[in-house]
This record gives structure tokens, C-alpha cells and sequence, in this order.
């Protein structure tokens, strides 16, 4: 008999779950290995920044297809486990003393919070795992003072939860628009009022140059001198993909692992997917990295399905998506943000609107903000390549769609 | 082949619709519509995709 077939994965979440899952069901029946540096099994991640911090008694969410994962006989996982290299050239994954070899490996470790180059007291936290969710949950307890800094998607929610708590909530930001790089900056001021009208003071083009406290943070200080009095800080200043434990390595690395349309990174046999990979798009032409849920969950089984079968192998065509809870607002976001956008339903101080992105005549991109119904309607048009008159078209239609439901009620 | 959709867990995050236009549609109250009662069998791989596409885990096959 010859020896079975080694899928590998290294990074146990929503992108390795789904590459593990997509090989397991592939009719080839490869053996598949997952290791995965935290102890849990892959869980999911949007809950932490939103209902976890908000109810003390919410578990550790679970990931559609994560138990049956560790129960499947053809599938070995292996936690609390940090890769530390690959050979390339050996096909050999390193995690310190112990070796795993593969046949096929997809590399989905994600990223890791970015942190303030300062000393940090106790009480000053990053969030991006289950564990950290646990421990800014229990200190939120306590009530008091907590300061967000950085005024992201994830700080966003995070001061969101905290205010919903009863917790006096400041948010601190660099740059004098929030959110810029996601939305645009017409957009990025729009989205950062929201907090004003919920009671959190939102500062701009506040720059932290250090914490006070020792034994537990009491205060963050500002640029300008002044501080501002914290019992708990969370730092969210966006997330770096995990490649490091690759330097040096034969797979080629620039702001996350360099892949092709079609997953494939720089390695033989080696793919990625996920936040940590930054793949060449066809439907815009670019290389892009996103940090979004379902690019990891497609990306996965989209990566096993190419390396399971490079004969059918396809390019990952995608139009990315995101969405974000904070108070009762959801913000929607499809495409890609180029350029200023165009408000086509409602208005920028509205408590709902749509914005569009245009590259020439194309739409590229939408954002909506409590606007559930009408957001995957451009999502599709954006997929179908449409011009911003079919946008425009879309936007007309919904206002009267609504118009029609109000004049019913 | 019938698709359950579970309220409780379901936020019309939208995915869905915009993998089948045709079979799914958050509608104006933001909640989502499934707009078949039965879905062919020759459509099972297409929608166990939609299934585990969906961020919530909301969405599952029944016969
Ligand atoms: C608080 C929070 C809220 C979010 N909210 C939203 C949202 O509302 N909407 C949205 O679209 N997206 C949201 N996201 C983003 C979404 O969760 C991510 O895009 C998704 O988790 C990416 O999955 P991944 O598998 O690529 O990486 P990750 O989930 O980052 O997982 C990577 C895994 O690999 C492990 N790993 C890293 N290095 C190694 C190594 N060397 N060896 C072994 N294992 C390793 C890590 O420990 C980790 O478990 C949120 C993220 C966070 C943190």
C-alpha cells in the first residue's frame, strides 16, 4: 500500500476549519492533519467584539462544522501547537523538535493584533481570541471608565458593547477621520458620528504616548499632554497577518503570504487562505488582503479545492464583504472602497443611507448603513461588473420598494 | 429537499441571498425570506455551500 495522502493545515479557525473539511470531503480521502496554536477548537470570531462582551453568561461561540472536525476518523487535530517553519523543498512542516510531513499544505494563521510600541500596565488589553474576549469580559464587571483606542471596526464594537454595559466610554483615534482606510474619508466621519449620538465621546487626531498606572492602568495620555482617566483600555489598531514563523522560509512574504488567483503561494503545493493570505483578485485585478469572515470561510475550502485538484483548479473571484453591530446600527460594506463615494439613498447624517464606490463607470463598491434588505442587491450588480447608472437604477428602485411598504403600513 | 432556516440565530447578514437570489431575500423589514418551500435534489452541493457560507450557522438541509 502506497502512503496516504498528507493535507495539511497549520492555523485552526474559520479558514483552516474550512480547508480541513472541504479535503475531508473530497473523494480522493486525503489524510488530513490540523494544527492550530490555540487550545480550543476553531470557534468564531465576530461574537467576541459583540454579544460576549455583552453578556457574561455567552459561551465560546461555536463554528459550524468544528466538532464534527475533531470526531472525523480521517482527520487528526493537533492543538496548543505553534508551527515554527516550513521546508519547502522537504515538504515538511516544523513545529520545534517535531516534524509533519505533507503532500499539500494550506497555511491559514490569520493575524495578531497590532500593538502601541509603549509600556503597558495591566488593564490594557487587544482582542482578537476567545481568551481575550474572557478577560476584558470580566473586567467590564466592574463597570467604571474604559477607553477604546483606535476607532476601527473592532474598537467600534468593543466600545459599543461597553457603553450597552453602562461603562463610561472614550474613544481614542490618530487620524482625524476614523475608518478611512475601510470606507473612504467622507464616509469613515459619517460612520464615526454614530457614537456621538450614543453617548461616547469619540476624539480625533489624539495620538496615545503613554498609559499611567503600575500595578493597573489608571489613565491613557494623550499627544497634547492631557489624560484621560481609564479602569480598562483596549487597544484596536488593526491586526497583522501571522508570518512571521515563516521568515526566512522559502514562501514568499509582503504584508501577508504572496498568493496567485488561484491560492497558490510562491511554494510547490503550498497554499493560503484567509487573513494572512494576499491574493491576486480577478474581478478587480489587484492583489488585495482583507481581514473579512466570509473571505476566510470561502478562501478555505476554495484553497483545498485547488490543491485536491489542480487539473479543475479555479481562481478566487470575489467581491468582499463585511459588516459590523454597533448600538442598533449595522453597517454593510461590499467591494472595494475607491475613491470618494456617492450617497444614492438617504443622507450622511442619517441614521440609514447607501453610498457607492465608482472606478470609472463601474461600480466597485457599497456601504450601506441600516439598510439590510438592499445591500446584497449591490453586491451582485458589483460581481456582474454593472455601471454606477445600474447602481443608481438599484437605489431608485429600493427607495420605492420602501416608499410602497410605508404608504401599506 | 426543504431548507430550515433558523430565526433565532439569523440576522440577515445576507450572504445567502447573494449566493441565490432566487431562493433567499432579506426584505424590507431586515429579516430574511426563504422564497421556496422545496428545492431540488440535483441542487444539494450548491446549497450545502450557501449553508456553510452563512456567518450565523443559521441555515440547514431537511428532507
Ligand atoms: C473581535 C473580532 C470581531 C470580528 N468581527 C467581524 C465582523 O463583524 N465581520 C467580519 O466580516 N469579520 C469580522 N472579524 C474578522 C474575522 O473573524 C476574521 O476574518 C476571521 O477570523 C479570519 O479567519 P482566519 O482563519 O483567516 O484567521 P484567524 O481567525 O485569525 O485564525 C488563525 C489561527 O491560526 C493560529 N495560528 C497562528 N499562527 C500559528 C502557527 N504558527 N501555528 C499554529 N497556529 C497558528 C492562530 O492562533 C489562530 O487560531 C472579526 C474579528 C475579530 C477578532
Amino acid at each position: 500500500m502506497s502512503a496516504p495522502f498528507e493535507f495539511v493545515v497549520v492555523g485552526a479557525s474559520l479558514a483552516g476549519l474550512n480547508a480541513a473539511r472541504a479535503a475531508l470531503q473530497h473523494p480522493s480521502a486525503p489524510r488530513v492533519t490540523v494544527i492550530g496554536a490555540e487550545e480550543h477548537l476553531p470557534y468564531d470570531r465576530p461574537p467576541l467584539s459583540k454579544a460576549v462582551l455583552k453578556s457574561d453568561e455567552h459561551e465560546r461561540p461555536a463554528l459550524f462544522g468544528s466538532a464534527e472536525l475533531a470526531e472525523h476518523e480521517g482527520c487528526t487535530v493537533i492543538l496548543g501547537a505553534t508551527a515554527t517553519g516550513v521546508d519547502t523543498a522537504g515538504h515538511v512542516v516544523r513545529l520545534g523538535e517535531r516534524e509533519v510531513r505533507y503532500d499539500v499544505l494550506v497555511i491559514a494563521t490569520g493575524a495578531t493584533p497590532r500593538t502601541l510600541p509603549l509600556e503597558t500596565p495591566p488593564g490594557v488589553h487587544t482582542l482578537r481570541t476567545w481568551d481575550d474576549a474572557v478577560a476584558i469580559r470580566s473586567q467590564m464587571r466592574a463597570g467604571g471608565r474604559m477607553v477604546v483606542i483606535g476607532a476601527g471596526f473592532i474598537g467600534s464594537e468593543v466600545a459599543a458593547s461597553a457603553k450597552e454595559r453602562g461603562m463610561d466610554v472614550v474613544i481614542v483615534e490618530a487620524l482625524e477621520v476614523p475608518l478611512a482606510r475601510a470606507v473612504g474619508e467622507t464616509a469613515g466621519a459619517a460612520l464615526g458620528s454614530i457614537h456621538g449620538r450614543h453617548g461616547v465621546d469619540l476624539r480625533l487626531g489624539s495620538g496615545v504616548i503613554g498609559f499611567e498606572g503600575e500595578d493597573r492602568v489608571t489613565g491613557v495620555t494623550l499627544s497634547d499632554g492631557s489624560t484621560v482617566p481609564a479602569d480598562l483600555v483596549v487597544v484596536g489598531i488593526g491586526a497583522l497577518p501571522q508570518t512571521s514563523w515563516l521568515d526566512g522560509g522559502g514562501i514568499e512574504i509582503d504584508n501577508g503570504i504572496v498568493c496567485d488567483s488561484h491560492l497558490r503561494t510562491s511554494a510547490p503545493d503550498v497554499f493560503a487562505a484567509g487573513d494572512v493570505a494576499r491574493w491576486d483578485n480577478p474581478l478587480f485585478a489587484r492583489h488585495m488582503r482583507i481581514e473579512h469572515w466570509t473571505s476566510a470561510q470561502e478562501q478555505g475550502s476554495h484553497a483545498a479545492q485547488n490543491a485536491l485538484d489542480p487539473g479543475a483548479a479555479t481562481a478566487y473571484s470575489h467581491v468582499p464583504y463585511f459588516w459590523s453591530d454597533w448600538y442598533d446600527s449595522r453597517i454593510q460594506f461590499v467591494g472595494v472602497p475607491s475613491g470618494t463615494p456617492e450617497i444614492v439613498d438617504g443622507s450622511w447624517d442619517a441614521e440609514a443611507f447607501t453610498a457607492i464606490y465608482r472606478e470609472g463607470d463601474r461600480v466597485v463598491g457599497a456601504l450601506t448603513l441600516n439598510r439590510r434588505a438592499d445591500i446584497m442587491k449591490y453586491r451582485v450588480l458589483i460581481a456582474a461588473s454593472k455601471t454606477v447608472e445600474d447602481a443608481r437604477a438599484l437605489a431608485r428602485d429600493r427607495a420605492e420598494a420602501r416608499a410602497l411598504k410605508a404608504a401599506r403600513a | 429537499m426543504k431548507i430550515h432556516l433558523d430565526r433565532a440565530k439569523c440576522t440577515a447578514l445576507g450572504v445567502c441571498e447573494s449566493m441565490a437570489p432566487e431562493w433567499f431575500e432579506v426584505n424590507e423589514d431586515g429579516d430574511l425570506d426563504v422564497l421556496v418551500d422545496e428545492v431540488d435534489e440535483g441542487q444539494r452541493e450548491r446549497l450545502e455551500e450557501i449553508v456553510r457560507a452563512c456567518p450565523t450557522a443559521a441555515l440547514s438541509l431537511g428532507d
